[in-house]
């Protein structure tokens, strides 16, 4: 039996990869960029040991250790700081790759009904499972030796080989290791949902529970997978012994998800699903209803994760003034001027990024209709005595409350933590009404989404592409030197910069008047048109 | 009291026509087959109908309301089903059925309950885990248990086993009796043949064929098995003569049905012993109309004598 289960995995390999071959680049290119970044960028930031130190003297404090684990404060060199300060950070990022890839070719293809498919084919009963097992290997092998020679190729004194494979090595596993436990829940989950769902839970409790421990008793982070990661202290002491562990818990969990496979029948699961509703509760029966039902989750799971964005910049404030004595082009970067305090000129750069994340769930609430419509459900609803008004109507309302939410939290969030860490504290009416002067420009890309979604529905994508660009102009803005015509093609732009500006009420009102257009315009398109 | 009329409707995506100049009109009490290939339109003229498209031309009244401007109005008083379900996986059938029939306006508890019963669903189960055949059910218990006038079915059995089918059909002319009107999408000829007093036959966007199914009959030809005691003689000459064969039962062949009584005169002078005839299926008719290039008088060259 043995060998027929495994037939044509090669085969199989090299098809999923043929399937992937974009997605798994794009991964690819993005970590080896942002991996590669940093350092040369540290390198231009702090000239000198002594800046350096000025630097690391910020990252001793408990919230920081918490969120990037510990480092060794001593000897913080650029390897050392880059290890210390994006080396965990980054392998969250692995972690959240694996469960994706991962899930697509084993849970969510046998939802679809595509395994089936081929296991009709002459194609061993493990040989799909084990193909997409070594799409995600050799990926995590590929991204280890792309990242580790890419640092070692930056020619960074402090970046010697073994150190950049160290760190190279530390991704990889991270990515093996969460593709095994992806693998298994695959097994038990019953649909790709609850496989992604319960292994970023499980990514996310590793990454507390080091956190937790990292900060009361270090010899407890052993028991984490993410402390691994930053035991392995690369560019210092070198440790390889936690990337064995990786490897050994990843080939573990590899052959108990194989085990599972292999004693289930297709399309069943080891967590009994329970029976749901059987009547639709009086909420769900309108279609603002049914859209809240449909994004509650992500919802909540974007509030949280605003809300806890909110605090960790929070957390950073205390030791402003510290870090940006004397760092020129932080002071570029962040345009600071002669006169108040570092802390207050700082808050709007944060307040801009802040804003824009909290843009993001909004966006993603509003062009869930377009989602709906090419899923042919919306002829469900406007089949039946629903206007196309009342629907679209029901997403906006959601969106811009969603907005507010999201906007309200991350303020929330940053004076929790900030006035908790600052001698003098915060005031919660300055932060919570300078986040709030950005929900205009939130309402303005909310409106440019309605506006899409009326006459353009095939490029309700291109709000990202502006949302994306108002980060790069805003947060590169001042450190790249771009013409002023460039930043005012973004709404978040002409926000004045509470609280080292004045409040322009004037300029709120026209922004506000203007998403308020782009959604009339978009409803009378949408009211016009086919649905496809 | 026509219920649903279609005056040359024409629908445009682009260049490409999809429909061209359609008509119909459906009338109170009546159900109406519209039957046609995949891809002839069937489902364009539906969504037009439902104001889910904008016509590019022509005039769309349903109860006498524009089907497009109207159409809230319009949907309080009609039913669908779409062929292709798509559900919302996370939500469960009981759910789905609850929403669509509380979006329609009207809710009957009592025969939701009667009919998820009769289709045999579970709706406690996410729709996720339904095959075709059940997210129809869904569809249907829904459209069945609103208090409608008009009931718009787009190829709604093709996921249904024929015990469920059966279910389907007695449903259909349980509204029949209520003198409800329904507008039935299909290409299972055997249902049309059953369910329907009209027919409207659609091809590449153009209705080629409407009326009654004895009509349509007209244009159509009955099967004749017939065995006698001479030979008989010059068959091949009448009219309307098609596919002559000699079987071991005696001679086969289809005769045009508007000449049936000359053939039956010229037949009985050569004494019959047995005689077999078929109706005309649907089917036949179908056939005919496909085949777009098949001439009508094509008289049977193999020949009996």
């Amino acid at each position: 039996m043995a060998n027929n289960s495994f037939v044509k995995t090669g085969y199989l390999t090299r098809f999923i990869l043929r399937l992937d071959r974009f997605r798994i680049s794009l991964w690819l290119v993005g970590l080896t960029f942002f991996t590669l970044i940093v350092p040369v960028a540290y390198t231009g930031l702090y000239e000198n040991q002594q800046e350096r130190d000025a630097m690391a003297v910020t990252m001793e404090n408990p919230a920081m250790i918490a969120m990037v684990g510990p480092g060794n404060i001593e000897n913080y060199t650029t390897g050392v700081m880059t290890a210390h300060q994006m080396l965990l950070i980054t392998a969250v990022v692995v972690g959240i790759m694996s469960i994706l890839l991962l899930t697509r070719h084993t849970r969510a293809d046998e939802e679809d009904g595509l395994i089936e498919m081929i296991r009709s084919l002459p194609t061993g009963r493990l040989s799909y499972l084990n193909a997409s097992l070594l799409v995600i290997s050799g990926v995590s092998v590929a991204l280890a030796l792309i990242t580790g020679f890419g640092l070692y190729a930056l020619g960074i004194e402090s970046m010697d080989l073994e150190g950049s494979l160290l760190y190279g090595a530390a991704l990889g596993g991270t990515g093996l290791l969460f593709a095994g436990v992806t693998a298994v829940f695959a097994q038990l989950a019953e649909t790709s949902r609850g496989t992604i769902g319960w292994s970023i839970a499980i990514l996310l409790f590793t990454y507390l529970f080091r956190a937790i421990t990292d900060v009361s008793d270090e010899a407890l982070s052993w028991i984490s997978p993410l402390g691994w990661v930053t035991k392995t202290e690369a560019y210092d002491a070198n440790h390889w012994g936690p990337i064995f562990i990786l490897i050994g818990v990843s080939v573990l969990l590899f052959i108990l998800a194989n085990y599972l496979h292999a004693i289930r029948d297709l399309e069943r699961s080891f967590l009994p699903s329970k029976p749901g509703r059987r009547t639709a509760t009086r909420f769900l029966q309108s279609p603002i209803g049914l859209a809240i039902r449909l994004q509650r989750t992500g919802m909540i799971a974007w509030a949280v994760g605003i809300f806890l964005i909110g605090i960790s910049y929070g957390s950073v404030l205390g030791d402003m003034e510290t870090f940006f004595e004397g760092n020129e082009m932080m002071e570029q970067m962040f345009q600071l001027t002669e006169g108040g305090s570092i802390t207050e000129q700082f808050i709007p750069m944060l307040l801009i990024v802040m804003a824009i994340m909290s843009t993001i769930p909004p966006i993603m609430a509003m062009n869930k209709l377009r989602g709906e419509e090419k899923k042919d459900r919306l002829e469900h609803l406007l089949g039946r005595a629903v206007s196309r008004t009342r629907l679209m109507g029901g997403y906006v309302v959601l969106s811009v409350v969603n907005g507010f939410v999201m906007v309200s939290l991350s303020a929330i969030g940053l004076w929790s933590a900030g006035t908790a860490v600052m001698e003098e504290g915060l005031e919660f009416s300055m932060i919570y009404g300078a986040s709030m002067s950005y929900f205009p420009a939130v309402l303005v890309m909310i409106g440019l989404a309605v506006f899409l979604m009326g006459y353009f529905p095939k490029y309700t994508t291109l709000v990202w592409l502006e949302l994306f660009y108002s980060f790069i102009v805003l947060y590169l803005g001042g450190l790249m030197q771009f013409p002023e015509w460039v930043g005012k093609l973004s709404p978040f732009d002409y926000i004045p910069q509470v609280p080292s500006e004045d409040v322009s009420v004037m300029t709120l009102v026209m922004l506000t008047v203007i998403a308020i257009v782009l959604m009339v315009i978009g409803f009378i398109g949408f009211n016009k048109r086919d649905i496809d | 009291m026509s219920l649903l009329k279609v005056t040359n409707l024409t629908k445009k995506f682009g260049t490409f026509t999809a429909l061209d100049k359609v008509n119909l009109e459906v009338n109170k009490g009546e159900i109406y087959g519209f039957i046609g290939p995949n891809g002839a339109g069937k489902s364009t003229t539906i969504r037009v109908l439902l104001g889910i498209l904008k016509a590019t031309d022509g005039d769309v009244k349903l109860f006498d309301k524009d089907a497009w401007s109207d159409a809230v109005e319009i949907h309080r008083r009609v039913a669908y089903v779409p062929g292709d379900v798509n559900l919302w996986p996370n939500l469960t059938g009981g759910e789905v059925i609850d929403l669509f029939v509380k979006l329609r306006g009207s809710n009957n508890k009592s025969r939701r309950e009667e009919l998820i019963k009769k289709f045999d669903l579970d709706p406690t189960k996410k729709c996720r885990t339904y095959s075709k055949g059940n997210r129809q059910k869904v569809a249907l218990i829904a459209a069945f248990s609103s208090d409608a006038d008009l009931y718009i079915l787009d190829e709604p059995t093709s996921g249904l086993d024929p015990l469920m089918e059966q279910i389907f059909q007695e449903c259909v002319f349980d509204l029949k009796r209520q003198g409800k009107s329904v507008l039935l999408s299909s290409h299972i000829l055997s249902e049309v043949e059953k369910l329907c007093d009209k027919v409207a036959i659609i091809r590449e966007g153009t209705i080629i064929e409407t009326g009654t199914l004895n009509e349509l009959r007209h244009l159509t030809r009955t099967q004749i098995l017939v065995d006698t005691k001479q030979p008989i003689e010059k068959l091949a000459e009448l009219k309307g003569m098609h596919e002559i064969e000699e079987t071991e039962q005696g001679l086969s062949f289809q005769v045009d049905t508007d000449q049936m009584d000359q053939v039956m005169r010229h037949i009985s002078q050569f004494g019959i012993v047995k005689i077999e005839s078929a109706p005309p299926t649907l089917e036949d008719l179908f056939m005919r109309h496909y085949e777009g290039t098949e001439k009508v008088d094509v008289s049977g060259a193999g020949g009996a004598q």
